[in-house]
């Protein structure tokens, strides 16, 4: 990793810059479009390409171990943990373009505006150096050096960030906990529940054009006409068009357990 | 590179993910929006480490990335709390400390 | 110059201070007992003026029989603060043991006929508290040695005055006239006040003996200004010219009241307070002209009203008013006229407390009716009433050897005395102020005692039938008057010998201007019994009760009074006095009043509602920023970033 900090050659520097340059206009635009899309989805994706531009630039300036945490847990994790959520709430919801606070795209373009001039001209104003100056060559790598000083000079907030992190999943448990108000549905309970409302296999699923779905009956063709060959031989096919009416009383009406041959009450059902 | 375009970079992303914040009502996208703000804090921090020659500046991206994703867990779990709550994940909603 | 050399108390004088405690107590207990003293309250009233009289006596003559005859017993430090000491402290003099004697004497009188006269009034314990209280109040007056301890009790008076005007306070009048006298008298006490202040600030002191020893080194200014606030603070409490309209009214009050605040004693607290700063009145000769212009003015005031009043105890009333004007006049005039003014206050004191006893014995006996022309040939009636009142009227107009001719003399020989424009035109005034005296006292005694009786039913058959109904319309009431008890004639019987004998005791022989003299000094000039001045006025005198006897005696007396000429209808009216403090004081003070009311209601309430406006305007428009928007929120935190993001920056660099 550490031709990546090296320093000096002009080839290196023209590089740098154009990298700079192609990576500055990519993320400055992908922010941009990020406030503009009307889909939140759209919106993480934006953040993706900012984010992954930042992981490189971290890269140019030697923070190698710093990039990679970018892409694997801010990248990776973090939004993915909102592409999640939007995918629990927000799939369909789109921002309507109408602003409803008076004056607040106009204040807030103005105020940014002018917290971006200061901000560069302030900073950099002060921050005015002669240029990157050379890493300390004492041999260690960057990451060596990053765990030496979390483990020393920083190890209280290190500590401490620990602890805050298990507690925001521990509150994150207990926020997302849907407290159970009736008791859960057993198997019987949802069988019975099927049966009641009339439908008892689940709906086709999308993209199915079947009318019917039992197996005696022939699938069709592009065409609208019945493939015989969908039938098991076994099974006399049926007549496609033929729309059972009645259902044979007794059935749901007289089961019949293993053990005594007397009926057994239905829960939810009076007897007939 | 010099600093300066590092910092002018980030105040550029830090602005306009500060606009995103004010102008968006989805929560999700505001949320998404403070994250680009934390991102470019995060890019002048690097910056600075690089200009001082010390690691101090990445050290101090790190735990603010850690304490991000503790943000944005917590964060996330109370939106959708409130979704379930009151079936909208728009901002102007919560309204009920107007005048 | 007198020369008031003050020692401390010996002997019985030591206990000075029983003086006051025995009506504080009898006011004290009276007051707050409440209805559980009803039965005996009275007796303890009467009681406790009698136990000061008993004292005042023993020490008069204890003080007769000490060679220091001005001591002063010290009681207490009364306040102290900065570079004011005063000191609660009881001066026995010569001045202050003849006052006493004249409170405790007739107030007792008075006490004891109160018990018959307020008989049947359910407040009569009530009545005796508020009696005893100013005792105790006029006492402190005049025994106090300092001129706050005097002020003390001037207020006293004035609030026990308050009380009694107003005693029935279910009469509305009687409230009326009782805060009249109170805010009257108020004024006056202002330019007391005032006085004090001056005292103190140019001597530092406001004990007697401090400021008497050093008005001189205040020069003639201090002095003239000390004085005439003085004056002030006696008009109010006499009852003088221009703060006289009070007096009148005061007459809602029970009769015991009138006689012993109203003609005996706190009318002439006036006097009393300018004899006493004599040292002052000294130094300030432009003051004492006004003091004699005011007495003279007065004088006549209250003559000329008193001789158009139909109502017996506003004609008394008007009386008292001029006699305190002879007072002040005699005041007025210096040493010449100390001795006579507190000569004639102690005689007045007698013959006006007994014919206020007498008004009162002849209401009580027919039924509360004050109107004279409803009176008439009630000689024979009332007989012990008729003898004593009539021995106070003889006094009262100066008939010799009874009280008046010697000490009203003495005042209008000091005023002839003094000589050029002034003293003529003063001696004039006194001399036609007692020829009017004369006439309408004798108009007083010929309406009340003489003549048909005019009481009595124009229907004797009726009553004869028994008809009273008819007989007792609202015109002919029914009339029985009858002589007062024992308990209301003895006292009046007791003060008619003062009205005999007082005069001429204490002038003939000079014997009280050798009691007084250190204190007031003596006239320079000694009279004789029959002076040019004095004869004149009792020609005069003479004149007056002929005048009168055509009038009223020959002539049948009308039932109702007659429409009368512009001076009569004038005196009615009090010479206008009401109608000028009305025009001239109140209207304005009402004007003044409704005028501060609106600047009150527009200007300081219109400020504060416009600030109550400003601040609930400004704030119902501020609220607007809570829109419940985050995002208004979050964009005023990004702008306050902003601006600390500037702030930090601008430190920086």
């Amino acid at each position: 990793m550490t031709h990546v900090l090296a320093a000096g050659t002009n080839t290196d520097v023209v590089a740098r810059e154009t990298l700079y340059w192609i990576l500055a206009i990519l993320s400055a635009s992908a922010a941009l479009a990020m406030i503009l899309v009307r889909r939140a989805v759209h919106c993480a994706m934006m953040l993706a390409v900012v984010m992954l531009c930042l992981a490189t630039m971290y890269a140019m300036e030697g923070a190698p171990f710093l990039a990679f945490v970018q892409i694997i847990v801010y990248t990776g994790a973090v939004l993915m943990l909102f592409l999640f959520v939007i995918m629990l709430i927000g799939i369909s919801s789109a921002d309507s373009i109408v602003e409803t606070i008076k004056g607040q795209r106009w204040a807030s373009l103005l105020v940014s505006a002018g917290l971006f001039v200061i901000l560069t001209f302030g900073i950099g104003h002060a921050a005015i150096g002669p240029g990157p100056k050379p890493n300390a060559a004492n041999g260690t790598d960057n990451l060596t050096e990053l765990a030496r000083l979390i483990f020393t000079t920083y190890v209280f907030p290190f500590e401490v960030t620990g602890a805050l992190l298990i507690t925001a999943a521990v509150g994150a448990m207990v926020l997302a906990h849907r407290e159970r108000i009736s008791p859960k549905p057993t198997q019987r309970d949802l069988a019975a529940r099927r049966l009641a409302s009339g439908q008892l296999a689940p709906d086709p699923a999308p993209g199915v054009y079947a009318l019917h779905d039992a197996a005696d009956r022939p699938a069709l063709l592009p065409d609208g006409s019945t493939s015989e060959i969908s039938v098991s031989a076994t099974l006399s096919p049926r007549d496609p068009n033929e729309v059972p009416t009645t259902v044979r009383p007794e059935i749901g009406t007289e089961p019949v357990t293993a053990a005594s041959g007397e009926r057994e009450a239905i829960p939810g059902r009076t007897d007939s | 590179m010099s600093p300066i375009h590092y910092v002018a970079l980030s105040a550029f992303l830090f602005v306009v993910g500060g606009v995103g914040v004010l102008v968006r009502r989805n929560a999700i996208v505001m949320f998404m929006c403070i994250e680009l703000m934390l991102n470019a804090c995060n890019l002048a921090f690097v910056a600075f480490a690089r200009l001082h020659g010390n690691l101090d500046g990445q050290v101090i991206a790190f735990f603010v990335m850690v304490v991000a994703a503790a943000e944005v867990v917590v964060g996330l779990a109370i939106l959708m709390a409130i979704y379930r709550a009151r079936r909208s994940a728009s901002v102007d909603d919560a309204n009920l400390l107007k005048y | 110059m007198t020369t008031l050399h003050t020692v401390a108390a010996t002997g019985a004088l030591k206990l000075s201070w029983l003086l006051l405690a025995f009506p504080l107590f009898g006011a004290a207990v009276l007051l707050l007992g409440g209805r559980r003293t009803d039965r005996w309250g009275h007796l303890l009233g009467v009681a406790m003026p009698l136990a000061s009289f008993v004292y005042g006596v023993i020490a008069f003559f204890a003080l007769l029989g000490d060679t220091d005859r001005s001591q002063d017993q010290h009681l207490y430090t009364f306040l102290q603060v900065g570079r004011l000491t005063v000191p609660a402290g009881i001066q026995i003099d010569q001045l202050s043991i003849s006052f006493v004697l004249l409170i405790t004497g007739v107030g007792s009188l008075i006490h004891i006929y109160s018990v018959g006269y307020m008989e049947h009034d359910s407040d009569r314990r009530r009545f005796f508290g508020y009696m005893n209280l100013f005792i105790a109040a006029m006492l402190l007056l005049v025994v106090s040695d300092n001129y706050l301890g005097l002020y003390v009790g001037w207020e006293g008076v004035g609030l026990a005055s308050y009380l009694l005007i107003g005693f029935w306070q279910f009469k509305n009048s009687a409230a009326v006239a009782a805060k009249k006298a109170f805010v009257v008298n108020r004024v006056g006490d202002a330019g007391l006040t005032l006085a004090i202040f001056l005292m103190f600030s140019e001597f530092g002191t406001v004990s007697f003996t401090g400021v008497f020893g050093s008005v001189r080194a205040g020069g003639s200014g201090v002095a003239t200004a000390l004085g005439l606030l003085l004056l002030l603070g006696a008009c109010g409490k006499s009852a003088q010219v221009p703060l006289q309209s009070w007096l009148l009214d005061a007459m809602e009050g029970p009769t015991p009241v009138s006689a012993l605040i109203h003609a005996a004693t706190m009318v002439t607290a006036g006097v009393y307070l300018l004899v006493r700063s004599n040292p002052i009145l000294a130094l300030a000769p432009d003051a004492r002209l006004v003091v004699t212009i005011v007495g003279a003015v007065t004088l006549l005031w209250g003559a000329i009203i008193g001789c158009a009043k139909d109502d017996i105890k506003k004609a008394l009333a008007g009386s008292t008013m001029s006699q305190i004007g002879y007072m002040h006049l005699g005041a007025g005039l210096g040493p010449a006229g100390y001795v006579f003014a507190i000569a004639h206050l102690l005689a007045h004191g007698f013959f006006k407390a007994g014919l206020f006893l007498g008004a009162g014995s002849v209401m009580h006996g027919m039924n509360d009716e004050v109107n004279m022309r409803r009176y008439g040939g009630l000689a024979r009636v009332m007989p012990v009433t008729y003898v004593t009142f009539g021995l106070g009227y003889l006094a009262i107009i100066g008939i010799p050897p009874f009280s008046g001719f010697f000490t009203k003399d003495g005042i209008i020989e000091a005023a002839w005395d003094k000589g050029g424009t002034s003293g003529a035109i003063l001696a004039a005034c006194a001399i036609l102020g007692a020829g009017i005296t004369a006439f309408y006292m004798s108009r007083v005694m010929l309406m009340t005692w003489y003549g048909k009786r005019r009481w009595e039913s124009d229907e004797p058959d009726a009553v004869a039938a028994g008809d009273h109904e008819a007989a007792a319309t609202e015109h002919h009431q029914e009339f029985h008057p009858h002589e007062s008890p024992n308990v209301m004639t003895w006292p009046m019987i007791l003060l008619a010998v003062g009205s005999v004998a007082a005069g001429a005791f204490l002038v003939i022989g000079q014997r009280f201007e050798k009691f007084l003299g250190p204190v007031t000094g003596v006239p320079p000039t000694a009279h004789g019994l029959f002076t040019v001045p004095g004869v004149i006025a009792l020609v005069l005198a003479l004149a007056g009760v002929g005048l009168a006897w055509a009038m009223y005696g020959r002539v049948p007396v009308l039932a109702v009074a007659p429409r009368g000429r512009p001076l009569t209808v004038a005196a009615r009216k009090d010479l206008y006095g009401d109608a000028f403090n009305e025009s001239v004081l109140m209207r304005p003070g009402q004007w003044l009043t409704r005028l501060s009311v609106y600047f009150d209601n527009r200007g300081v309430d219109g400020l504060v509602n416009t600030l109550a406006a400003a601040v609930g305007g400004t704030s119902g428009r501020l609220r607007r920023l809570q829109t419940g928007f985050v995002r208004s929120y979050a964009l005023s935190m990004f702008f306050g970033a902003a601006v600390l993001v500037v702030l930090l920056l601008v430190v920086r660099l």
